[in-house]
């Protein structure tokens, strides 16, 4: 699974109440969400992202509290994946659960530019910055995570184990 | 190749002969927890997917805690989803106001949870019930949703940091005490994605509410759990569980094989450690209580799943038993459960704490997480029992939150600063 997109770069520890403000999350409308998505760190954000583009951060992308909202908001603004340095626990199952696909490469969270053409592969964990011609190896996912995100999240893919369970 | 616990916990539900770390498994699911915050959004979820049944009622435990009794008309919303929701899929474990309290502390005070068990809770501070030798964390809404339509949950298997307490603590000194310290030492991701496992003969003469608290607080540190090994203590603890429970007739005991792999082992002198106050903003932020006489407080809390059992409340008794909280200060006592509470009012610890002038309030998250029972104003400041002093974690963000054990807690009430109970009971000419 594969995407090229632009790089929004942001730095460490960006936690979840910039990437989805409290204040917003009394709707679980991911449309909703999207429109807030970074407000409170990078306003232009949502009028800048198109779809396919790429976050790329630093250390423990997704700390503090344990709403999904933060997942949601980022898929539905249109971001193909995020790249970080490290996930905070929560936020990277969150992730996973809810169908947004992260790749865990310090070396790239480092060197990447924002504006940067990326293309990153997120289950070989390839990543190729076009603008530089760099490539950047992550580790590869698991058999079981490649699962998750190509049914599209946890509950889809509960859904189809349960439904192989009964046939 | 020898295991730690904690692999071999994961393994058993796993159905696996051996788990390795950093392996990702589907677990079977011994219980699955969610409170009134974030059961609503699973619920919410579980429905959207399109699932009709959860797969077996009896491993499901909703505890409408954090703003119960209903605090507001939105929250009464919000738990009415929930009973709801418990009603219509036979959950059993529902614990409605008056029978409930605080979700970490019934769960095993309630023999819910048996040795060897896989817990999930959709709260941060199910890590909890490794002090019953159980592997549990901490996950989101949508692994509580799907772990109630399917039984089972993804875990990437975690490496374990083991902690050896050497020695034996000073008087004063719990497990709130023996925690703070090692999170001041190593950080607040100091264990990041890790076990915390803790052994040593300060852990073998801990008693179970300092593990409980230990335990609890392993998120602190950013682990995904913490767990102590099973001995006398555990097994004394178990059997005076309700008869029948899981606690007394379920379960299967795991230790450590010695030659277990660990990503790092610590040693800790647990005799050099004083009672311990984390400072604002952060649980690791750690100093001697007696270096902080110079902090004026206006609140204390007693209570929280990390201090809130019988054992901190005669805590605090033991030091305010014929004082009186400071005029400036208000004391307020939040039980764990009806258990605790009944126990407290039955053992004389209610009492004390009232003539000496404290709130007594029903079992609830209450103050813990700003919630109600206590919010603090703008520049007000608290010595609380509980787990987290982020900013504005207890109220207004310009108030401020010092993490204590029940002892030191107690004597600040009576203080009106920062104290230890030897500066109290000195002052009053030695009791
Ligand atoms: S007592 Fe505090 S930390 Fe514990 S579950 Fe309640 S709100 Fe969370």
């Amino acid at each position: 699974m594969a995407f090229e997109g632009t790089v929004h770069k942001y730095g460490r520890d960006v936690d979840t109440d910039v990437i989805i403000p409290a204040r917003y999350l009394n709707t679980n409308d991911p449309a909703e969400l999207a429109r807030h998505c970074m407000e409170d760190i990078d306003p232009g954000f949502v009028a800048r992202v198109r779809p396919g583009d790429i976050i790329v951060a630093g250390e423990n992308f997704g700390c503090g509290s344990s709403r999904e909202h933060a997942p949601v908001a980022i898929r539905a603004a249109g971001v193909s994946c995020v790249v970080a340095a490290s996930f905070a626990r929560i936020f990277y199952r969150n992730a996973f659960n809810t169908g947004l696909p992260i790749v865990v490469c310090p070396h790239a969270a480092r060197e990447i530019e924002a504006g940067d053409r990326v293309r990153v592969d997120v289950v070989e964990g390839r990543i190729e910055d076009l603008t530089t011609g760099k490539t950047y190896a992550a580790e590869a996912y698991p058999p079981f995570m490649r699962e998750l995100v190509a049914s599209g999240g946890l509950l889809p893919y509960v859904k189809k184990r349960l439904a192989e369970d009964e046939a | 190749m020898g295991q730690t616990v904690t692999e071999k916990i994961i393994a058993r539900a796993a159905g696996l002969e051996a788990v390795r770390a950093g392996e990702i498994v589907e677990a079977r699911v011994d219980l699955a927890l969610a409170n009134d915050v974030t059961a609503p959004l699973a619920i919410a979820e579980f429905e959207d997917a399109g699932f009709d049944k959860v797969s077996d009622p009896a491993r499901i435990v909703l505890v409408p805690d954090h703003f119960t009794p209903n605090k507001d008309i939105k929250t009464a919303g919000q738990v009415k989803k929930v009973r709801e929701f418990a009603r219509k899929h036979g959950i059993a474990h529902f614990f409605e106001t008056g029978r409930a309290g605080i979700e970490h502390v019934i769960l095993p005070d309630m023999g819910l949870v048996a040795p060897g068990d896989l817990v999930i809770g959709a709260d941060s501070h199910t890590c909890t019930y490794g002090a019953v030798a159980a592997f549990s964390t901490g996950v989101g809404s949508t692994d509580f949703a799907a772990a109630m339509a399917w039984g089972r949950v993804w875990l990437r298997v975690p490496q374990t940091i083991k902690f050896v307490y050497h020695g034996r603590p000073g008087r004063h000194v719990v497990g709130k005490d023996l925690m703070l310290h090692t999170i001041g030492m190593v950080g607040v991701d100091g264990a990041l994605y890790k076990a915390m496992e803790f052994a040593g003969e300060a852990i073998e003469d801990l008693p179970i509410d300092g593990r409980f608290t230990m335990c609890n607080m392993a998120i602190e540190a950013g682990g995904k759990s913490g767990i102590v090994g099973f001995d006398k203590k555990t097994t004394q603890y178990l059997q005076s569980r309700p008869v029948g429970s899981r606690a007394r007739t379920a379960g299967q005991v795991f230790a450590s094989d010695p030659e277990a792999e660990y990503a790092q082992v610590v040693e800790i002198d647990a005799g050099a450690i004083r009672p311990t106050v984390a400072k604002p903003h952060l649980p690791s932020n750690t100093v001697p209580a007696e270096d902080l006489a110079d902090v004026r407080i206006d609140q204390v809390v007693v209570g929280s799943c990390t201090n809130g059992r019988l054992a901190d409340l005669q805590q605090a008794a033991e030091v305010l038993k014929g004082r009186a909280v400071h005029p400036d200060v208000r004391l307020i006592i939040l039980p764990g459960s009806q258990e605790v509470f009944l126990a407290a009012s039955r053992d004389g610890t209610m009492q004390a704490l009232v003539e000496a002038g404290a709130a007594f309030s029903t079992p609830t998250c209450g103050a813990c997480l700003g919630g109600h029972m206590g919010v603090l104003a703008a520049g007000e400041r608290a010595v609380a029992t509980t787990n987290r002093n982020f900013v504005g974690r207890m109220g207004d963000p310009e108030s401020e939150v010092y993490l204590a054990n029940p002892y030191v807690a107690a004597a600040s009430a009576i203080a009106g600063h920062i104290a230890t109970p030897d500066m109290v009971t000195t002052a009053k000419g030695g009791a």
